[in-house]
This record gives C-alpha cells, sequence and structure tokens, in this order.
C-alpha cells in the first residue's frame, strides 16, 4: 500500500518481511485501513502502548497486510480520555482487540461495543496492567463478572452454556449456544479465562531471555513463536543468522506443522465417529514427537530456536533416521488419507458441515490454513518467504469449499508438503562454517525502535512486536496469534449447524486459547 | 473396509508397557493389582486446564496414543468431576480459572487425588505470580503429586499419575 498518496509518511521497519511504519493521526488511520481494506489487505494486531514516560500519551499500533508486506501504523492519543476510531467497521476482527486493549491499557475506541474481552474481575476495573506505573495488590481476589450475552427469543429457544471447563483435555473457554431444536442459531464466545500476564511479564525482562517466554504463549507453535521473536530481536540488534541455522528453524517450524497436523487429523477422525483415526494418526505423531526428542532434546521442541540462531546441531545419523521417518509417514499418510477418503460415514460429517464460504473469509479475514480452505491464499512462507524459504520455495495448499472437509484436505496437502520440505532441509542444508555459525552474539538491541516477527505457524502467521529500552531489556512485547482473527470466524461457521457437529467444527479449526488470552 | 483392516494388522500392537511409578520400581502387575483394588475398577481422571500453554495439554494427550495406551492400564479421562477419582491439573492458575478450579475440585467426590501438572503446575514457571496468574496449583487447591517438566514426557505424567494412587493403594 502507497500511503504517501493517503499523506502519511512511511518509514522501513526493522523486520524479516518487508514492513513499513507510518504515523497517523485518526482519519489517516482510518484512511489506511479503509484503502488497505479496498485493496485486499488484512488486519493483522492490534495493541496499544503506555507512552507518557516519553511524553507521547499512549499509542494505538494497527499492522495491516497487503500484498506488498505489512505496515505498521502508529496513532498517538495525548491523554487516556481521548478515543481513536472504531476499525471495527472495517475489519471486524478489530473488536475484541479494541476491547481487550481498553482492559490492558485504559485507552477506548469509539466504538459502541465497550463490554469487556479480557478483563474478568479479577484486578478492579479503573486498574490497568499495561500502564507502566500499574501495581499488583495482593488484595486482589479473583473476581467473576456478570457477562452481557446476546440472547435469543423465540419459540423453542433455548441456551447452551458450555464451560470455561470443557469436557475433554482442552483449553479453557466459555462457549453460549442458543439453540432450537438440536440447530445453532448463534455463538458467542466468551475468552480470557487463560490470561496469566504474559505481557507485563515481558516488561523488564532482558530481551535475550524473551524467546522462553515466547515460545509458551501457545505450546503448539512453540517453535512459531520463539521464532518470530527472535527474528524480531535479531532486526534490532543487526544480527543475520546463519543460512545453517535458519534452515534448522525450517527443519523444527516444519516438524511442528507436521506433528500439529497429525494429532488434529486424527481427533477429527474421532470426533466423525471414527476411532481407527485417532489411534493410527497418534501413533504416527508420537513417532515424529520421539524422533524430535532424540535429534532435538525436546519433544515440542521448545527452547530450540535462540536468538542469533539454534540451540544445537542436526547430528548426521539423526538426519538419516529423519529421512526414513519422512518416507514412513509419507506412505503412511497416503494409506490413512484414502481411507479417510473413502469412508462414507466420515465424509458424511466432514462434507457441508462448518462452510465458511470465501466471501465470508474474505470479510472476517480468516487466515492460516484455515482460511486456505476458505478460497484464500495467503502463506506467508510464499508472499515474503523469509530465509530460507526463499531458496526452499513452498507450494501453496488450498481448497474452496470452506467446510471441515476442505480444512481436512489442506491439512493433508500441507502434511506432505512439509514432510516434502524436510527432506529438501536434510538433504540441501547448508554446512557450518564457523564456530558461532548455530548461534551468533548478539549484539546489543537498538533501543526505542518496534521491530517486527512475521512466520507462518502451522495455524497460521504469528506476529511478534518488540520495543527495548536500556540494558537490553524489554520495554514493550506484543505477540499475536492468528486466533485472533480466526475465533470471531467459528460464530459464523457453526450457524444452522447442529450441536453435535460443534466439537468437529471447533477441532477442525483448532484455535488457541492461551496465544490469544495471553 | 478390508483396506482399515489390513491397517490395524500391518500396525500391530505399539503399546509399551507401563514405567515404575516415580518413587518405586513396582512391576506393572502389581500396579493394576493396587489400581483394581483401591478403585474397584479404574481410575477416572478430570484434566483440568487452569492457565496453561497448552503445551501439557498436547502431551497428557499422548497418553492416550498406542504407545502408552492409558485406557488399557484402566485409566480413563472423564468429562465431569463428578466422575473423577483424580484431578489432572495444568497450571500456572490463572485468576480468571480460579473460581473454576476450585468448583471443579469441590465437584469432586472424595477420596480425591491432584496432581499438578508441569514447572507452571508446580510453582509458577516462566509466568510466575502476577497480577493474572495465582502462580502453583497448589496455591488454589490441596495438590498430593506434583509432575514437573516443561511440559512432562508422557512416561512422567504416567509415572505422577501412578505415584498418586500408590499409597491410597495399600492395605487400609
Amino acid at each position: 500500500m502507497d500511503v504517501s498518496r493517503l499523506g502519511l509518511a512511511a518509514a522501513p521497519l526493522p523486520s524479516a518481511v518487508p514492513a513499513k511504519r507510518c504515523p497517523a493521526d485518526a482519519i489517516g488511520l482510518v484512511t489506511a485501513c479503509r484503502v488497505s481494506w479496498e485493496q485486499g489487505g488484512q488486519l493483522i494486531a492490534l495493541w496499544g502502548c503506555d507512552e507518557r514516560d516519553r511524553d507521547r500519551g499512549y499509542a494505538v499500533n494497527v499492522v495491516l497486510q497487503d500484498d506488498e508486506g505489512l505496515m505498521l501504523v502508529e496513532h498517538m492519543l495525548p491523554t487516556s480520555d481521548s478515543t481513536y476510531p472504531d476499525l471495527a467497521g472495517i475489519f471486524p476482527a478489530a473488536n475484541r482487540m479494541q476491547r481487550a486493549t481498553f482492559d490492558l491499557l485504559g485507552i477506548a475506541s469509539e466504538a459502541e461495543d465497550q463490554r469487556p474481552w479480557v478483563w474478568q474481575a479479577s484486578w478492579p476495573i479503573d486498574q490497568y496492567p499495561l500502564r507502566r506505573d500499574f501495581e499488583a495488590s495482593p488484595k486482589w481476589e479473583p473476581g467473576q463478572e456478570e457477562y452481557p450475552y446476546i440472547r435469543v427469543e423465540g419459540d423453542g429457544v433455548h441456551e447452551i452454556p458450555v464451560g470455561p471447563v470443557h469436557a475433554g483435555i482442552i483449553e479453557p473457554g466459555h462457549f453460549r449456544f442458543q439453540i432450537v431444536g438440536e440447530k445453532v442459531l448463534r455463538l458467542e464466545e466468551r475468552l480470557g479465562f487463560v490470561h496469566k500476564g504474559i505481557e507485563k511479564r515481558f516488561e523488564g525482562m532482558q530481551a535475550a531471555e524473551g524467546h522462553r517466554l515466547a515460545g509458551r504463549v501457545s505450546g503448539d507453535s512453540t517453535v512459531a513463536y520463539a521464532w518470530a521473536y527472535a527474528q524480531a530481536l535479531e532486526a534490532l540488534a543487526g544480527v543475520i543468522p546463519s543460512p545453517r541455522a535458519t534452515w534448522l528453524r525450517a527443519l523444527a517450524l516444519e516438524r511442528e506443522r507436521v506433528a500439529n497436523h497429525l494429532g488434529d487429523l486424527g481427533y477429527l477422525g474421532n470426533d466423525g465417529g471414527f476411532a481407527f483415526g485417532l489411534a493410527q494418526f497418534s501413533r504416527l505423531k508420537e513417532i515424529v514427537l520421539r524422533r524430535s526428542r532424540t535429534a532435538f532434546g525436546h519433544r515440542l521442541l521448545m527452547d530450540f530456536v535462540v536468538p542469533g540462531g539454534v540451540a544445537r546441531d542436526l547430528a548426521s545419523g539423526d538426519a538419516a533416521a529423519m529421512r526414513e521417518e519422512c518416507t514412513l509417514l509419507e506412505r503412511e499418510i497416503r494409506t490413512l488419507r484414502a481411507i479417510y477418503d473413502e469412508h462414507d460415514g466420515l465424509q458424511d460429517r466432514f462434507r457441508n458441515c462448518g462452510i465458511v464460504t470465501k466471501e465470508l473469509a474474505a470479510k472476517l479475514g480468516l487466515t492460516g490454513f484455515a482460511g486456505r480452505a476458505s478460497g484464500g491464499a495467503r502463506d506467508v512462507r510464499c508472499d515474503f518467504p523469509y530465509a530460507p524459504y526463499d531458496v526452499l520455495g513452498v507450494n501453496r495448499s488450498g481448497a474452496a469449499s470452506g467446510d471441515v472437509a476442505a480444512r481436512v484436505a489442506v491439512r493433508f496437502d500441507e502434511l506432505l508438503e512439509s514432510l516434502r520440505l524436510v527432506r529438501v532441509i536434510i538433504d540441501a542444508m547448508p554446512d557450518a562454517t564457523a564456530a558461532d555459525d548455530l548461534r551468533a552474539p548478539l549484539p546489543a538491541p537498538a533501543i526505542h525502535r518496534t521491530a517486527l516477527g512475521y512466520v507462518e505457524g502451522w495455524r497460521g502467521p504469528v506476529l511478534v512486536a518488540l520495543e527495548c529500552g536500556p540494558g537490553g531489556s524489554i520495554r514493550r512485547c506484543h505477540p499475536h496469534d492468528p486466533s485472533w482473527s480466526n475465533w470471531p470466524v467459528l460464530e459464523h461457521a457453526v450457524i444452522g449447524n447442529i450441536v453435535p457437529d460443534f466439537p468437529l467444527i471447533n477441532k477442525s479449526f483448532n484455535l488457541s486459547y492461551t496465544g490469544h488470552d495471553l | 473396509m478390508l483396506q482399515i483392516l489390513r491397517q490395524i494388522v500391518k500396525t500391530g500392537i505399539k503399546t509399551e508397557p507401563a514405567p515404575a511409578p516415580a518413587d518405586a520400581a513396582a512391576g506393572i502387575e502389581r500396579l493394576q493389582r493396587d489400581v483394581l483394588r483401591t478403585l474397584g475398577r479404574a481410575l477416572t481422571i478430570r484434566q483440568v486446564d487452569a492457565g496453561s500453554c497448552n503445551g501439557c495439554e498436547l502431551e497428557i494427550h499422548a497418553l492416550g496414543n498406542p504407545y502408552y495406551n492409558i485406557e488399557g492400564l484402566g485409566i480413563k479421562f472423564v468429562a465431569s468431576p463428578r466422575h473423577a477419582d483424580l484431578l489432572l491439573v495444568t497450571g500456572p492458575v490463572s485468576k480468571h480459572m480460579a473460581i473454576a478450579l476450585r468448583r471443579t475440585y469441590d465437584a469432586t467426590p472424595e477420596p480425591k487425588l491432584v496432581v499438578a501438572v508441569g514447572d507452571c503446575g508446580c510453582n509458577g514457571g516462566v509466568f510466575g505470580e502476577s497480577y493474572a496468574s495465582l502462580g502453583r496449583v497448589a496455591n488454589v487447591i490441596p495438590v498430593d503429586v506434583e509432575v514437573p517438566g516443561c511440559p512432562p514426557t508422557p512416561t512422567e505424567l504416567l509415572q505422577g499419575i501412578l505415584a498418586a494412587i500408590k499409597p491410597r493403594a495399600l492395605p487400609r
């Protein structure tokens, strides 16, 4: 997006993907969003920042993505009494981000919907954790708030509340179904239950240590988060990791994708009444996790990606074992895919279930593999191939029907594509040339500049915005999960479906609660 | 159908012997005997995510795969605390989950066991205690056994679960 035509001035922003930053007044912010939307752009993230210690009031940061890259639009509010324009009319996903920004920072948008989103009465409503002068009191007891759910009324309409503690081994959240018979008229989500103060925790932490916390924003995407964090910090420190280190990161990221898709394909079979699928896919996933433990010392690859590079090298024996593992997995996955495809009962559950049309996906900003299953095409690895994807070349997956079957198909395709990438990485990975090739030393990061990390995790794009302060400490870090964009879409995907199909539809997206609640 | 059966036969049985509990090297038969004696026919577990990063949940899921085959040991995950003998709780306990966790604990019939899972469940982990986090599970409900690790492996989880039921399995 060329913002100079809008009268805005953009400057390059430190990032591994093309990114710019532009300050904007209220009109500039709205115009930038509208023009981005008209040109097919998406809202990636919105968060706030307390800048009063620098006499700048508060900052509202909005990240937009279009075909050219990321644009960080920065809008300043002189005091907490001032408001900023409601962007939800342009990008519906902004609604919850705006409400969360108020809960945490006390700056409000002009939106009509001012219900709390992250706040649940566990701290006083007039205290804002992300203000720099915030002080928590041990006297604050966990509370409960009366959240104004929207009710549907009429003959035979009733309500099913579910959660926060769910029936399975799942993260906590609350779902309020309005149903008639067994048909869902409306689903309203209430999240924030696993809000554990991650953003505040980042403040003041040494930036060189922040990857451990970043890698635990959403455990199933630990590689994606640690990598996005490392990208941002490396951009501020002026470090470019060695080719071998980036290839090893990609190996870890693709293995993370393989493990998660395998796990979910098993549960999707199970939720469709086909326990055989769970037994088979969970077996394959276990093979992958055990190999990761042998090769890298951790089943989920936590703390493998570190600022400057990676924590350890891949031994040649493990590389050979991974190659064999690829052969085994590819064979098994093809067999199981044929079984899934030919199973009438399963296909009956998958097809025409939980449909998100291409139009709806575009309007609501559905992202990640779910977006690609609804006719979308964005994949950071293809659109802005950060190293080593510029060399690797990723074949984009996609489907058009937007139902559970499409999300299953895309997961199968991405699974096989990731296994292909794993092979390429193992066979063509550059050798280490210097002693510190795996982990480059990290100079002090630039202060008072925001950098962005952007990585296509298995669920979708993971963004990390990082600003450092003096002494190598973190001034502000905002990790942003693709689930922010996709949770609202789930509410639409279930409309008109039957209640028993909800677990299946939900699992087909498998969104992160912790990555969203922070 | 033939293809499904062929795949099942080809896969064979992958289940491995269960590990010894964390504190002793008792054989699996003895353990199963203990489980049966204490709990009748089976141990039922209600898992509660009280604020985790979902890493622990991934490994708890893995307990159900054919390699660990937790159901083969007579241990089953159930949908309601009212059906549970043991709560398997991951942390840190977010303030927003504290009330739900206490209610889940209260709804679990006696004698109830609690296993706190993961570094966060044991000591708050990387999240610690803050305006939003109450830290370790023991800060909110009584805990019988703690299983550290980030996340603990399925084997460590199984050892922790078996360690929790062992004292109760002694002759009374």
